[in-house]
């Protein structure tokens, strides 16, 4: 299958730490990634340079054969690269449908002009964005709180509404920097059903991710990360029977 | 701070504020004499405090130099007026023209700033707005002011009598109320909440977050400049004191007390700020004091403005 993103080389170094190491593997168009490594081994660091919210100090990332690694979080988000946070960061004043709504800003259109005068078009628009708002918080299970202020909402559900909104960018690679953190076991069921949910839906899933349940039961191919460098590659049975990643966890 | 509730009955305290308001407007227009005057500013500082409240409460940044471009518009509209004869209209527009040329020209590299940087740099710009008015004599006739600005008007018909003016300022209030409101519900109004809510997380989801703190600056300038411009042809005068430092500690205590990020808050709050100094008049040498007071109780158990306290109280009613 083509990769729809590439990681070539990717090195980040803060003064004499070298926190990425010349990491390279692709993400196929379909299907669910997973980086794994223990703590301090480099994922949140190697999520950022993909994202796009921090830049390489060498090697490249290619969004579907396209060098994306001087553009803006923004920029990389036009072309289908969107993420989410470790640390939950929704829109705390707005209800969780109007989080949601944020999430279009890119597939809509309209300024200030169509804000004061509701031409017949913007309407339409507002009634579409409304109705698949309301059917990215059913796909998340949160219909019922669509009119919650997202700061009311307990900490997994921020999380599930996290991942509407990103999906409402309407993505071609969703990055999800360790969903599952923080989350309660019956959360975390909740959330490997809806990550196999988009990606049956054809939405390439990269995540990074600490819990090791959840990776083995979503991930289609786990990436190892160890002191910034990937030790493996490998489908999630695999991995677990790698000498070298036994080595890495058990140390 | 549960659900918000879409049923009219539970939201009495909200629908209060504006009737409050409306009401305050009202007597003004029936009473008229020294009051309507009072009203009338309020009225036009509520204007300019919508255009902050765009600024501040819907994209959660930081300015204390608005009045620079009130500032643009009152000189624009009074020096166009009566040096070179011009309509109200074209002049006011002129001055609007030129706050927002200005407002891009400070906005585009200052807007990349953060936090206190930009704060200061728009307190700069307040400043030497000021000294600008001040310093050009040629033009702006310095401390010395400008006098003789003709009333507001259209063609041959001008809005000279207290009436008159009160319910021209109250049409344009109510314009610019629906505006901010059309405006919070659209796609521009979430691409400021989003910058107001998480900068990162509004670039990630694809929102141009420098051009969008631009947009909510040049909004916020256009309604100072605009509200510039109404004041000095309410008032027939202009001086630089008018868009002195004062003005943006006044704008800041109206959205303060009124309810950041809300479309009422900027008017109750202008109305109230603006008519209790009038209410403790007859305390004479103790009439700042009470004033101070006042508004220091209001903020202590209305931390988030009447509007906000509008709606505690709605929400606890509704339960």
């Amino acid at each position: 299958m083509n990769a729809i993103l590439e990681v070539r080389g990717a090195t980040r170094r803060f003064g004499g730490l070298t926190a990425v190491d010349d990491v390279s593997f692709d993400v196929p168009e379909r299907g669910v990634t997973a980086v794994i490594g223990p703590n301090g081994a480099g994922k949140t660091t190697l999520f950022n340079l993909i994202a796009g919210s921090m830049p390489p100090s060498a090697g490249a990332i290619l969004l579907s054969g396209n060098e994306v690694t001087a553009l803006p979080s923004e920029a990389r988000a036009g072309l289908g690269l969107v993420r989410t946070f470790q640390l939950v960061k929704l829109f705390q004043d707005l209800t969780a449908l109007e989080n949601v709504k944020v999430g279009f800003h890119l597939r809509t259109r309209g300024g200030l002009i169509a804000a004061l005068l509701r031409p017949r078009w913007q309407r339409q628009a507002e009634r579409e964005v409304e109705e698949k708002a309301k059917a990215l918080l059913d796909l998340v299970g949160l219909s019922a709180l669509a009119d919650s202020s997202a700061s009311a909402l307990p900490y997994g559900q921020q999380r599930l509404l996290e991942i509407a909104r990103a999906m409402a960018a309407g993505p071609r690679v969703l990055l999800l920097d360790e969903p599952a953190a923080g989350l309660n076991a019956e959360e975390s069921e909740r959330l490997a059903r809806t990550v196999r949910k988009i990606a049956a839906d054809g939405v390439a899933v990269l995540l990074i991710e600490h819990d090791m349940k959840l990776v083995m039961d979503i991930a289609d191919e786990v990436v190892v990360l160890d002191y910034g460098r990937k030790i493996a590659q490998r489908t999630p049975d695999a991995v677990r029977r790698d000498p070298a990643v036994i080595a890495a966890y058990l140390g | 701070m549960a659900v918000r509730s879409g049923v009219i009955g539970s939201r009495a305290a909200s629908i209060g504020v504006w009737v409050a308001s409306a009401a305050i407007v009202g007597y003004a227009l029936v009473f008229g004499g020294y009051l309507s005057t009072i009203v009338a500013f309020a009225l036009i500082y509520a204007i300019f405090v919508s255009g902050l409240n765009v600024f501040m409460g819907l994209t959660a940044q930081v300015s204390f130099g608005q009045s620079a471009f009130a500032a643009i518009g009152g000189y624009s509209s009074a020096v166009l007026t009566t040096t070179y004869g011009w309509a109200p209209l074209p002049a006011m527009l002129c001055g609007l023209v030129a706050a927002l040329v200005a407002a891009f020209l400070i906005g585009f590299p200052t807007l990349r700033l953060k936090g206190h940087y930009l704060a200061m740099a728009t307190l700069a710009i307040g400043l030497i707005v000021y000294e600008i008015a001040v310093e050009w004599e040629g033009v702006t006739q310095g401390y010395m002011g400008i006098s003789g600005i003709p009333p507001l008007g259209i063609g041959s018909l001008e809005a000279t009598s207290d009436q008159q003016i009160l319910l021209t300022l109250s049409v344009l209030t109510v314009l610019v109320a629906i505006a901010m409101s059309r405006i919070r519900q659209s796609r521009l109004g979430r691409a400021f909440a989003a910058v107001a809510g998480s900068e990162e997380a509004a670039s990630a989801l694809g929102v141009n977050v420098a051009r969008y703190k631009l947009v909510s600056f040049l909004l916020a300038a256009g309604l100072a400049s605009i509200s510039g411009s109404l004041f000095v042809h309410v008032v027939g005068y202009v001086s630089p004191e008018v868009f002195g430092l004062h003005m943006v500690v006044l704008a800041f205590t109206m959205i303060y007390i009124g309810g950041l990020g809300t479309v009422a808050g900027p008017i109750i709050g202008a109305l109230i700020v603006s008519l209790l100094p009038e209410l403790f008049r007859g305390l004479s040498e103790s009439q700042d004091l009470a004033y101070g007071l006042t508004l220091i109780v209001i903020l202590i158990y209305a931390p988030k403005g009447l509007v906000g306290l509008a709606r505690t109280f709605d929400m606890w009613r509704s339960q």
